[in-house]
């Protein structure tokens, strides 16, 4: 339970350093740190399937996505960013990261055997309540990533058909 | 094994969601107001798989999941949305968004 509150308060720190940090790539590292930390913590709810999806889905790919947005615009040098913000040091996702890692090793040295009662929402139970109770929700958003998709591309999208000035 | 209570993972997702919220408020970059709001996403389904696992049910795993492809088509869209704003104006500050024309 020792963990929990560890990766609870490691979530919680590196939340605080993605609205403090001055640098865009620094916030996303320390975000990505909190993401981790907060799977962590879901796994040890008894939720391994939205553990396991946070960090593909969450971590894996929107994260990326705001890493690639901040390569494309060459915000990572220089002063771009706020000059409101409190910190301006990069240490804090990589201290909070090898606190994290730490953790899990101790963690996974203490404890070597299983406890009985512990309760698991397993994925197979998920994929049950997901396609027989919610399943006219999951064609809605499939519309809401088609509508996503289309829009994204149409903003970003082809400039000779659009003419000039116009966005 | 003791279950953690769930004030505490209420409080947990909580304060997260609140330190979302102050970075929405008090950041002025664009790109760092949406992390702030997958933030805020994130604390929000936190909240909702803890729930379901201290009730033993699926059903806050599927909003989990349904929260997920929201953020991601959010993303997606508001990611392409700051690309054109900084095509137009060098310029991610939203303090200096304050006119309509150009």
């Amino acid at each position: 339970m020792i963990v929990f509150y560890i990766s609870a308060g490691i979530a919680a720190l590196a939340t605080l350093g993605v609205i403090c940090l001055r640098q865009p790539m620094h916030a996303l590292l320390c975000l990505i740190a909190s993401l981790v930390s907060l799977s962590i913590c879901m796994g040890l709810l008894g939720a391994p399937f939205s553990a396991a999806l946070e960090i593909i889905v969450y971590a894996g790919a929107i994260m990326v996505l705001f890493v690639f947005v901040v390569m494309l615009l060459g915000l990572g040098d220089g002063p771009a960013s706020d000059s409101r913000s409190l910190l301006k040091k990069w240490w804090l996702p990589v201290t909070l990261t090898a606190c994290l890692s730490i953790e899990l090793i101790c963690a996974l040295w203490v404890t070597s055997t299983t406890d009985s009662d512990f309760q698991l929402v397993s994925a197979k139970e998920v994929a049950h309540s997901l396609f027989q109770n919610y399943g006219s929700a999951v064609e809605l958003v499939s519309f809401l990533l088609l509508a996503g998709l289309v829009g994204a591309y149409h903003i970003c999208g082809s400039r000779k058909q659009m003419g000039d000035g116009a966005t | 094994m003791i279950t953690i209570p769930l004030t505490h993972i209420l409080g947990i997702a909580g304060v997260l969601f609140s330190l979302g919220l102050i970075g929405v408020l008090v950041r002025r970059n664009l790109l760092f107001m949406f992390l702030s709001i997958e933030v805020m996403l994130n604390a929000a389904g936190f909240a909702f798989v803890g729930v379901s696992s201290h009730l033993g049910q699926a059903d806050g795993q599927v909003m989990f999941i349904f929260i997920l492809a929201m953020a991601a088509a959010e993303v997606a869209v508001a990611l392409a949305l700051v690309i054109k704003y900084h095509h137009i104006s060098r310029e991610l500050d939203t303090d200096m968004a304050c006119e309509l024309k150009g």
